[in-house]
């Protein structure tokens, strides 16, 4: 495979009177990252190094093969010469520029830009034609926000870094923009260093997580890696559970259902009007997956899988643990009561039935 | 109603003012940028001197200027050594006591303007490939333009109602120094009641225009201040 961003390297030291930053990281490059931890974790100080608005005391960082900052030698890429897209919290919008200004005032700085194309392009993807001679100050929170993205993409850049582009907007604003940055996600190649604390958008957008707290990381891979972890780094909760991307394989129109195949076994869920042969990730909480010793054709529960206990770990609640069961290639959660451990006798290596009560489709 | 010695005094004044307000403009842009932008421990004591002449009597000023622009001032053996001569009771002599003279009520509201946009705008411009330099003639001074208007209206009507610098370091010579502050003060000091009505009354008019145009075209003007 010839990959374009074969990945990014950083290490970063940075020192403030009430923070310190202490990471060492490498990412693949590809896909969306996320990089998920609470406020004040150094998720968005990340970000600005990768973008050279900050700058660590000591660091180096490699982007795309390319060398953008290297301390020991002295040598840093100033931001205007890194070929990213950054959208910024509050969009940042020029407010004396209206939105076809805002849109090609990085796009005429770009010295071999795609011009009219990549605008029409990125008007497109963010379908903000209607908006193109408004004045920023009209515009609603989500337009701005829309608006912003498209003016990063706009350069054409190598990588995109969005800073929590979603968390000062509301519940419905959000959900006009997701589908936008779902489209930028399954369209577009550029490789995405995406900022948030929000579980579910994570689980939603994300390939690949980076887990921060107080300025370092605490746990970096793969989306589905992570979330399958009986240790989970991130406390989700209620929440916890497995993502799996998946191909709509069938539909069964008479039930209103559409069985999603992922690799290791599929799914039937509730028909979403996708056509066969559609992309989706779907979620599969832990609490929605019982185990059984034997397959038990007289149950409601349609989807059962044949699987393997790797791992058992304690969960919050005395009371209940976290089996991580292999199916197939791809590792789902589960969480019972440990007691059901006892009686079932589960231990790793055990062959189970895997029993979903529930699958979500989140993209 | 006016004699030739006041239209005379009037082109002066504007001369003066026009002149003032351009050096100013350049002279106060990068000050109020540097002012509005810089972590140095020296930002507080810059941003006094520069603010000094608000309080200063201007009589001070003027006298301090004189010694300096004299013939026994560091400045005034630099002309002189340039071949420039003494600038006291010349029009250069009143355009740089003029621009010391109205330097505040340039640079304080270009300043807030400045500091006012904040650091994000800047930001986004470099993550958009424009280099600072770009990036403050693309970005910051067209964001700056309220604070600049105001700076531009102030600088303008400040210096042409100056009176007490004029006269220390201009003293009242007919078309070189002989300002409309400085003619109304002959007239009412000859007992011209009349001639400096048609002046001062003109300089009411002129002002209350300058100051009515800059709140219309600015609302935020009286802010920045």
């Amino acid at each position: 495979m010839t990959d374009p961003f074969p990945g990014l390297q950083l290490s970063a030291r940075l020192s403030r009177p009430d923070f310190t930053l202490a990471i060492d990281l490498e990412l693949p490059g590809r896909g969306v990252m996320a990089l998920f931890g609470p406020s004040g974790s150094g998720k968005t100080t990340l970000l600005r190094i990768v973008a050279g608005l900050e700058r660590p005391t000591r660091g180096h960082l490699h982007v795309n093969g390319e060398l953008w900052q290297e301390s020991d030698k002295g040598f840093f890429l100033p931001p205007h010469r890194r070929s990213v897209g950054y959208v910024f919290q509050d969009a940042a919008l020029f407010s004396h520029l209206d939105v076809r200004g805002n849109l090609t005032y990085g796009l005429r700085r770009v010295p071999a830009g795609g011009g009219q194309v990549v605008l029409d392009q990125v008007v497109a993807l963010l379908g903000i034609e209607p908006l193109l001679s408004r004045r920023p100050d009209t515009l609603s929170g989500g337009e701005r926000q829309r608006v912003a993205i498209a003016r990063a993409l706009a350069v054409t850049p190598a990588l995109l870094l969005l800073d929590e582009p979603l968390a000062a907007l509301d519940l419905a604003r959000k959900r006009e923009i997701l589908p936008y940055l779902e489209r930028l996600h399954n369209e577009l190649k550029i490789p995405v260093l995406y900022v948030s604390h929000a579980s579910d958008e994570v689980a939603r957008l994300a390939d690949h997580l980076v887990v921060m707290d107080a300025g370092s990381v605490v746990a970096s891979g793969s989306i589905h890696e992570i979330l399958a972890r009986v240790d989970p780094p991130i406390r989700l909760g209620e929440e916890s559970g497995v993502v799996l991307d998946a191909v709509i394989g069938a539909r069964d129109d008479p039930w209103h259902l559409s069985r999603a195949d992922f690799v290791g076994g599929s799914l039937w869920m509730r028909d979403h009007g996708l056509p066969v042969g559609r992309q989706v990730r779907v979620r599969i909480l832990a609490r929605d997956v019982s185990l059984a010793l034997e397959h038990h054709p007289g149950t409601s529960i349609q989807n059962i899988l044949p699987g393997q206990v790797v791992a058992v770990a304690p969960d919050t609640h005395p009371a209940q643990v976290l089996v991580r069961v292999q199916v197939g290639a791809s590792p789902l959660l589960a969480r019972i009561t440990r007691r059901a451990v006892a009686n079932l006798e589960l231990v790793p290596g055990k062959p189970i039935w895997v029993q979903v009560k529930s699958v979500a489709l989140i993209e | 109603m006016l004699e030739s010695a006041d239209l005379a005094a009037i082109g002066l004044t504007f001369k003066l003012a026009i002149t003032t307000t351009m050096i100013l403009l350049m002279l106060g842009t990068p000050i109020a940028w540097w002012l509005a932008r810089t972590r140095s421990a020296w930002k507080g004591v810059i941003g006094t001197v520069v603010a000094l002449p608000i309080v200063l009597p201007p009589t001070v000023l003027g006298f301090y200027l004189l010694l300096l622009m004299g013939p026994q001032g560091a400045v005034g053996r630099l002309t002189t050594a340039l071949g420039l001569g003494v600038l006291p009771f010349t029009f250069s002599g009143l355009v740089v006591a003029s621009v010391f003279y109205s330097l505040p009520f340039v640079v304080q509201p270009i300043q807030n303007a400045f500091e006012a946009i904040g650091d994000r705008p800047l930001e986004a411009a470099a993550t958009l490939r424009a280099s600072p330099i770009d990036a403050f003639f693309s970005v910051a001074l067209p964001l700056a333009r309220p604070g600049y208007l105001t700076a531009l209206v102030l600088g303008f009507t400040h210096t042409v109602g100056e009176f007490g610098v004029v006269l220390m370091i201009g003293g009242n010579i007919p078309d070189r120094t002989r300002v409309v502050s400085v003619q109304i003060y002959d007239h009412v000091e000859a007992l011209e009641y009349g001639q400096a009505h048609g002046l001062a009354l003109g300089m009411v008019v002129f002002s209350f225009l300058a100051l009515l145009i800059l709140y219309t075209l600015n609302p935020t003007g009286r802010r920045q201040r």
